[in-house]
């Protein structure tokens, strides 16, 4: 099939995915399906303390058990100082990633990573684990955000001062930073409210919920140079972290990806890598690590929980004259919560003209943080989208019309900063009014919910390489992973370029030796900002394309022209030639110049911020307090799809995580601080049996700033959801819900209390 | 925008440390990540806002 309404060939279409039949056939290889000869398996040894003083690690039985060829522990690592945690491109903080890889001094979090063994077989390295001895001084513990940042509340890192306050504080504290954001007078702004709504929410840490465990396959060699087989969201990511942490040359490090199952944000960093490369080198053997889902829980980053305040003041007739927001996000053990993008994000869909958004990154004993799809984002707009819809109710304004008042359009000013370009907020609530599902009739104990959200979405350095091929094929060639149908969205747009067959373009991603560098795929990135080096290189094709017909032709490169794939003298004057094919032309090359290819590294700016607006109907069991989802819509700006196929799959991925969000995840810690549920079968997300189909709407505002207009799209679905689920709820029930999740427990205990 | 940096940094020391790593900017609405060597219109609005990251 091809063309579309738009006047595009490609762009727009619903092309095969070409990662479908390995992934459907079970041929797909994910980090777990690598093998080398003579691999051996590693293991981690982890904490079952919240918070310790490790006083000894004793490793000797481990080592002498038989088929134990390696033991690692914090004294294999280097010891990163302060002075050097942030080194070098786009960085970490080395020191604490270090730390967070495997304890040094203390651990905590249950689960923490504390030593590595290598072994010949799972049950000896099982075995060999047991064998060390680890002499911890238990320590209080703090697991709440709220309870840590108390004045007498266990400390927990000796080092770290509250950043962002004046004066600054002599003592140590859990809280990281401060970070505000304002415009106007806020003071004055609510003195001329005629409405004011208030209230507290708070949100519990959810996990990524990835499909696949964390892998590795790595492998020393005793020159030094190492290679890893890996799933993650960023193989140069990996090579550089790991790099970084083993004070080795970047370049002594190959990486080759796998494809990966789910990320979400989850795995833009390391956790199993380093300890691999050590363990390989002092065995001399390759090494395999694979979590289990316990480890997943227990040791790996999921994201913030919170507790917020949210103040919205409004006149009579809609109009928000003041919007104030105190977010609190907890980050783990090491400091990074995203709360300055929850403050950044929460109040842009809104022209407001008084603004404060206050964050503070507190520590807790938690896994340390990761990004979780438009991070920090979804956790403010649950509390200001409930918030919002609250003012609504008290305004006596339908919900959808409160923001078509004050919707954020271009020249809106920020409030952390910037003013709006073109963005297609206002489209969006259009589209939502006009869908059938807004005038759906309802029965009793059904609500409906709206909600919106906003989401910057990111550029970054992106290398790619096109390659003409020996028969006329095309091979693109990049380095960012696959996570939502970026090998399709290239090939697409290589193709309409080339004016050729879809069928002749494939797309691979290459190891971290293939091309140049690459950031990770994350922040909605990679079909624009890969998509733009891909188009650059694809129109020096082209040109090279058409320069090979020009010598063939032996006329002037600009009596050329590249239509539909073929080289074609560009009028009469220029001579009666028969138009050349990428096969033809290709079959030439040793004649006319050499192979045809080109290769792109750019840092690509410009991405184009999008909205999305979500309708969720929910049914209330009185009895039970389960919430029933009976129908959703989601409407987003894409800018432009390229696959509108995978766009929708990123908008329903999304909302069933928002959902999953809403509804039922949640960390449980006991008293002593220990993680309670750290399965699927206690960590509760949605199945496909929990959930409707979700309907999708694909809005387009094209982002001037990209070829195709394209925006990113991967991020704005999971942000509207947790208060579309709330204020269905309340619409349903007459309960306003301002605690995540909303499980069944507690919604029957608010239908009891009526709350 | 190293020229404005600098600029800053000699009217109020220690700003250019601040607006170092882990800053991205706005020029007349538009975020870069990197900024360094972006142009500046005499009538640009320029915002300094944390570095984004993703998910």
């Amino acid at each position: 099939m091809s063309g579309n309404a738009n006047g595009y060939k490609w762009i727009g279409t619903r092309t095969i995915r070409p990662d479908g039949v390995d992934k459907v056939t079970g041929r797909a290889a994910f980090g777990a399906d690598f093998s080398l000869p003579g691999m051996l398996v590693g293991k981690i040894l982890r904490s079952p303390h919240a918070h310790a003083r490790i006083l000894s690690i004793k490793t000797n039985k481990a080592e002498a058990f038989p088929g134990v060829k390696a033991v690692v522990t914090s004294a294999d690592f280097p010891e990163i100082p302060a002075s050097e945690a942030i080194k070098g491109s786009s960085p970490p903080n080395y020191r604490h990633l270090s730390q967070n890889l495997m304890a040094r001094e203390k651990v905590f979090y249950d689960g923490h990573a504390v030593a590595a063994v290598a072994a010949t077989s799972t049950a000896v390295a099982d075995e060999a684990l047991s064998l060390i001895e680890v002499e911890y001084e238990i320590l209080p513990h703090v697991t709440d955000v709220l309870e840590a940042m108390k004045p007498d509340a266990p400390i927990l890192h000796d080092d770290l001062f509250t950043g962002g306050v004046d004066p600054k504080p002599e003592k140590p504290s859990n809280v990281a930073k401060r970070v505000e954001f304002a415009i106007g007078d806020i003071d004055a702004g609510f003195a001329e409210a005629d409405v004011i709504v208030e209230r507290d929410y708070t949100t519990e840490g959810i996990h990524q919920g990835y499909i696949e465990t964390h892998a590795v396959v790595a492998n020393m060699g005793e020159d030094g140079q190492a290679t890893i087989w890996c799933s993650s969201q960023g193989h140069f990511m990996v090579r550089q972290y790991t790099a970084g942490l083993l004070n080795m040359n970047i370049g002594d490090i190959k990486v080759t990806p796998a494809e990966i199952g789910g990320g979400f944000g989850g795995k833009t960093t390391v956790y199993l890598e380093p300890a691999a490369l050590l363990l390989s080198r002092k065995s001399g053997h390759s090494i395999k690590m694979v979590m289990t889902r316990d480890e997943v829980f227990r040791g790996t980053g999921p994201t913030s929980g919170s507790a917020m305040t949210i103040k919205i003041g409004a006149k009579k007739d809609g109009k928000i004259v003041a919007a104030e927001a105190d977010l609190k996000f907890f980050a783990g053990a090491f400091p990074g919560a995203p709360v300055h993008l929850g403050c950044m994000c929460g109040f842009t869909p809104y022209d407001i003209e008084n603004v404060m958004a206050v964050g503070y990154d507190v520590v807790t004993n938690r896994p340390k943080a990761i990004s979780y799809r438009a991070p920090g984002a979804p956790i403010a707009a649950f509390a200001i989208e409930s918030a919002i819809d609250e003012l609504a109710g008290k305004l006596g304004i339908e919900p959808l019309a409160l923001r078509e008042i004050n919707a954020a359009r271009k020249g809106t000013r920020t409030a952390y900063g910037p003013t709006l370009g073109v963005v297609g907020f206002e489209e969006t609530l259009e589209a939502a009014k006009n869908h059938p599902h807004y005038s759906e009739p309802l029965g009793p104990n059904q609500g409906r919910g709206i909600a919106s959200g906003y989401w910057f979405n990111v550029g970054g350095e992106s290398s790619a390489s096109v390659s003409i091929n020996e028969d006329g094929s095309v091979t693109v060639t990049s380095g960012a992973p696959d996570v939502g149908g970026s090998r399709a969205s290239l090939c697409i747009m290589a193709a309409e370029v080339l004016g050729v067959d879809i069928g002749q373009v494939r797309a691979v991603i290459g190891d971290t030796n293939a091309t140049g560098f690459n950031r990770h795929t994350g922040g909605s990135r990679v079909t624009f900002a890969l998509g733009m080096v891909v188009i650059q290189a694809t129109e020096d094709c082209v040109e090279q394309l058409s320069t090979a017909a020009a010598k063939i032709w032996d006329i002037d490169l600009e009596a050329v022209v590249w239509e539909g794939g073929y080289a074609r003298p560009a009028g009469d004057n220029a001579g009666k030639f028969e138009p050349l094919s990428l096969s033809d032309l290709a079959a030439k090359t040793p004649m006319t110049g050499g192979p045809i290819s080109s290769k792109k590294s750019s840092n690509v700016q410009g991405a184009g911020p999008a909205f999305g607006t979500h309708i969720c109907d929910v049914e209330v069991d009185r009895e039970t307090g389960q919430v029933k989802i009976l129908r959703y819509t989601a409407i987003q700006d894409a800018g432009r799809a390229i696959h509108p196929g995978y766009v929708e799959g990123q908008m329903q991925g999304g909302v069933a995580q928002g959902i999953g969000w809403a509804l039922n995840e949640e960390y449980v810690y006991g008293e002593d601080g220990r993680l309670q549920n750290s399965g699927f079968l206690d960590y509760r997300m949605p199945v496909a049996s929990d959930l409707p189909m979700i309907d999708t709407v694909i809005v387009e505002v094209p982002n001037p700033t990209h070829p195709y207009g394209v925006r990113g799209v991967g991020e704005i679905p999971i942000i509207p959801p947790m208060a579309a689920v709330a204020n269905a709820i309340e619409d349903a029930v007459g309960l306003r819900l301002s605690s995540l999740p909303m499980s069944p427990p507690k919604v029957l205990a608010a239908l009891q209390n009526g709350a | 925008m190293r020229s404005l940096v600098r600029e800053l940094d000699g009217r109020f020391p220690g700003i250019g440390a601040a607006l170092g790593d882990g800053m991205a900017v706005a020029i007349d609405g538009q975020i870069f990540q990197d900024y360094f060597l972006e142009e500046v219109g005499p009538n640009s609005e320029v915002c300094f806002l944390p570095a984004i990251e993703g998910g």
